[in-house]
């Protein structure tokens, strides 16, 4: 193909004559001045930085994990880039990564794929790897989760959803790498550049996963678009997963009344009724939806009245709350329960959705509740109560030792059933501590442990110990 | 690369003309050069345009179904049972067949026209959009419509398109006959320059006659076979054949799907046409 390609370049040198001379004899318009126009420069990391290129480390990593490297490079070419993952324990940084900015910025609006040879000194996963990330706005982010690395060279190529986004572009790559159990390890990038490939099939944008759910909530709730992701077909005929930001997508409510959404994905509920939200992707439409069924006017849980002097308080706008860990453990493997907390006027509200169990905990320090007398929490739960369906609140006291296990863990679980739960309205809940035998001690309680969904949706509420 | 001498001949008889033309012809990357094809004229004698209402089935008076696994994978270890059933195939109510291959049990289509219609010689061709991922096995292809009394290889096979979906950017055209067939065939394999055939429909088409068969992709001449190419051994390309349409899934051929096929992959006929020679 060389002869090809010495060929073209004088069709190149002889139409750039012509042009040329017609930009010669065109009259200049000076009404007309365009936007600065950014560089159009494919590579990043050849041999070496590409002039216009700088490197950051992110914060936590062992700024010293980049370095370049002349042995271990594609293709016997002269340098490639090497990064050291630290061990776990690292007093210089937890993990590596970083951020490979043009200084100018570039138009990338002619390419599709960031395209790169990586290898590591063993098989490993690296975290992330993307580009569109300018240690600013983060505006266009697009990058690969978990992608495998093998020992051996192995091209890698990044499709850009939405190429024509990029006219203005400074993240040229980005990448976070933590330690594999705890150890550190080394892989290398060489080759690093955009390219407009014609062998990446038609690519697929999703939001919400690609699926169509609905969602029961309130005016004035806000709901994010997740699960924003992009699928092409690579030059293997395999698909490759792509994690994208909201910004490249164009979203729509279908009835604004009911819902708006913004340019981040973020849906509003304003009034009573059924919107779905849809999105495309440069005017072609994006699989999955969000359905949100507004039930009009949010119901506040009752604001508790028993003063802060005999209340311990885990979660409530009336009251101080205790250190808490956390109000959802996202325990692994069985739990589904993932949270979207929302607020409303002011009122904070704990959001479980696909809710089958969850955990809140609080070690630091355990709670001592030897001075009250009572448990209580505000449960709402907006669907139907299903024929035998509970709700189980367990609390989990650590003992002398303070924490999980040990031998000295105690527990009771109460456990409620219809009529006491009911739907759409706040069921206020109390347990005293005299009706909770298997808790042993409760000087040491750490744990709250809510059982028994069966993957709807729950509100909670005004969690706290009271006398 | 035969292409690139004549081509410095071009060049220097300095001819602005033919020097730009030349450029603009090479810069096809794919396309090496000008191709001085044989003049042929054509006269349709039998076509599906596929023009049937949206789900309904191939029309049967022009097509059969083949159905189920074969004996051992339809000859090739292939994994798909094939079904008349809409999710398989169907007509799409906007001029195109739509051939699904599926997961779950791997389930798939083929039609045939076997003595439905069976030409000897002529110029085959269907425009088709094709599928990916690994394992995923499309073809438009003919064999001897005496395959009953002359089985398989001796009936004779041409194969106009077969693709692997693991190289979505190659196509083959491939003749078997006694002697020359399953891994002895004879084939030649197309590859698009920066481009895949699953992105946009393309016409694929054989040009046959008593002494030559040639294979083209986009009216590019890729492939031609004569009695001379099978030094010796017998050219059984002397009678009508009758054409198939079928996406496979794994085999011999082709490899077998991984985790990372993607499911479900559809192959689109605009229309198969097949033409005798004036």
């Amino acid at each position: 193909m060389k002869n090809n390609k010495t060929i073209q370049t004088i069709l190149f040198n002889l139409l750039g004559l012509i042009i040329l001379t017609g930009v010669a004899c065109k009259k200049r318009d000076v009404t007309g001045l365009e936007a600065p126009k950014f560089p159009k420069t494919a590579d990043v990391f050849i041999d070496d930085f590409t002039g216009d290129l700088g490197y950051g480390a992110f914060g936590g990593s062992d700024v010293r994990a980049f370095s370049i490297e002349t042995r271990e490079t594609y293709n016997n070419s002269r340098q490639s880039m090497r990064f050291d993952v630290p061990d776990a324990n690292s007093p210089l940084g937890s993990y590596a990564g970083g951020v490979f900015i043009s200084n100018s910025g570039r138009d990338l609006s002619g390419f599709n794929a960031l395209t790169f040879y990586i290898k590591a000194n063993q098989a490993i996963t690296v975290g992330e790897i993307g580009f569109g990330n300018d240690f600013g706005a983060n505006r266009y982010v697009v990058s690969i989760k978990d992608l495998p690395v093998a020992t051996g060279w192995k091209k890698i190529i990044i499709p850009i959803p939405d190429p024509s986004k990029l006219t203005a572009e400074k993240g040229l790559m980005y990448y976070a790498a933590a330690p594999i159990g705890n150890r550190g390890y080394t892989f290398w990038i060489d080759e690093v550049k955009f390219e407009k490939l014609g062998t990446i099939g038609l690519g697929q944008a999703s939001i919400n996963n690609g699926n169509n759910t609905s969602i029961t909530t309130f005016a004035g709730v806000n709901t994010t678009i997740t699960g924003v992701i992009a699928t092409f077909n690579l030059p293997t005929g395999v698909n490759q997963v792509v994690n994208l930001s909201t910004a490249y997508f164009d979203f729509k409510s279908s009835n604004t009344a009911v819902a708006s959404v913004n340019a981040n994905g973020v849906a509003t509920a304003l009034s009573a009724g059924t919107s779905t939200i849809t999105a495309t992707i440069s005017g072609k439409p994006a699989t999955g939806s969000l359905t949100i069924n507004c039930a009009g006017r949010y119901i506040n849980a009752p604001t508790p009245t028993r003063p802060q002097s005999n209340v311990i308080s885990i979660f409530s706008d009336a009251y101080t709350n205790v250190p808490v860990n956390y109000y959802n453990g996202y325990w692994a493997p069985w739990q589904t329960t993932i949270s979207n907390d929302f607020t409303v006027n002011g009122d904070n509200v704990l959001n479980y959705n696909v809710f089958n169990f969850v955990g809140m905990e609080f070690t630091a320090p355990t709670v001592n509740a030897t001075n009250m007398t009572h448990f209580h929490l505000d449960a709402f739960f907006p669907g139907t109560i299903a024929p035998g369906r509970q709700l189980r609140i367990i609390l989990v006291d650590f003992g002398a030792d303070r924490s999980f296990g040990g031998g000295d863990d105690t527990r009771h679980s109460t456990t409620f059933t219809a009529p006491t739960l009911v739907s759409q309205s706040w069921v206020q809940l109390d347990i005293p501590f005299s009706a909770m035998p298997g808790l042993v001690s409760r000087n040491n309680i750490a744990q709250i442990i809510l059982e028994g969904g069966d993957n709807s949706t729950l509100y909670v509420d005004n969690v706290y110990f009271w006398r | 690369m035969n292409f690139q001498i004549i081509k410095t001949k071009k060049i220097n008889k300095a001819n602005t003309f033919a020097y730009l033309a030349l450029i603009v012809l090479l810069s096809s990357c794919q396309k090496d050069g000008i191709q001085n094809l044989p003049k042929r004229s054509w006269e349709l004698t039998w076509s599906d345009d596929f023009n049937g209402t949206a789900g309904s089935a191939p029309d049967n008076s022009k097509w059969n179904f083949d159905l189920g696994t074969g004996t051992n994978g339809w000859g090739n270890s292939e994994l798909q049972t094939y079904t008349n059933q809409p999710s398989n195939i169907q007509q799409d109510g906007n001029g195109r067949l739509l051939i699904t291959a599926r997961s779950g049990g791997f389930t798939s289509a083929r039609i045939n026209t076997k003595g439905k219609f069976a030409q000897a010689y002529g110029r085959f061709e269907a425009r088709i959009k094709t599928t990916h991922g690994p394992g995923i096995w499309p073809a438009f292809w003919m064999m001897g419509a005496n395959i009953d009394s002359k089985p398989w290889p001796q009936c004779g096979e041409i194969d106009i398109l077969e693709q692997k979906g693991q190289e979505p950017h190659i196509t083959y055209s491939t003749i078997h006959g006694p002697g020359y067939a399953g891994g002895s065939s004879i084939a030649k394999m197309f590859s698009l320059e920066n481009d895949r055939f699953d992105n946009d429909f393309h016409i694929y088409a054989v040009e046959w006659g008593t002494d030559f068969i040639d294979f083209y992709v986009d009216d590019f001449l890729f492939h031609r076979i004569t009695p001379e190419t099978l030094k010796g051994k017998e050219w059984v390309f002397n009678q009508p054949f009758f054409i198939l349409l079928n996406v496979a899934i794994g085999g011999n051929y082709v490899g077998f799907p991984t985790a990372g096929t993607p499911f479900p992959q559809t192959m689109m006929v605009d229309y198969v046409k097949v033409y005798k020679q004036r």
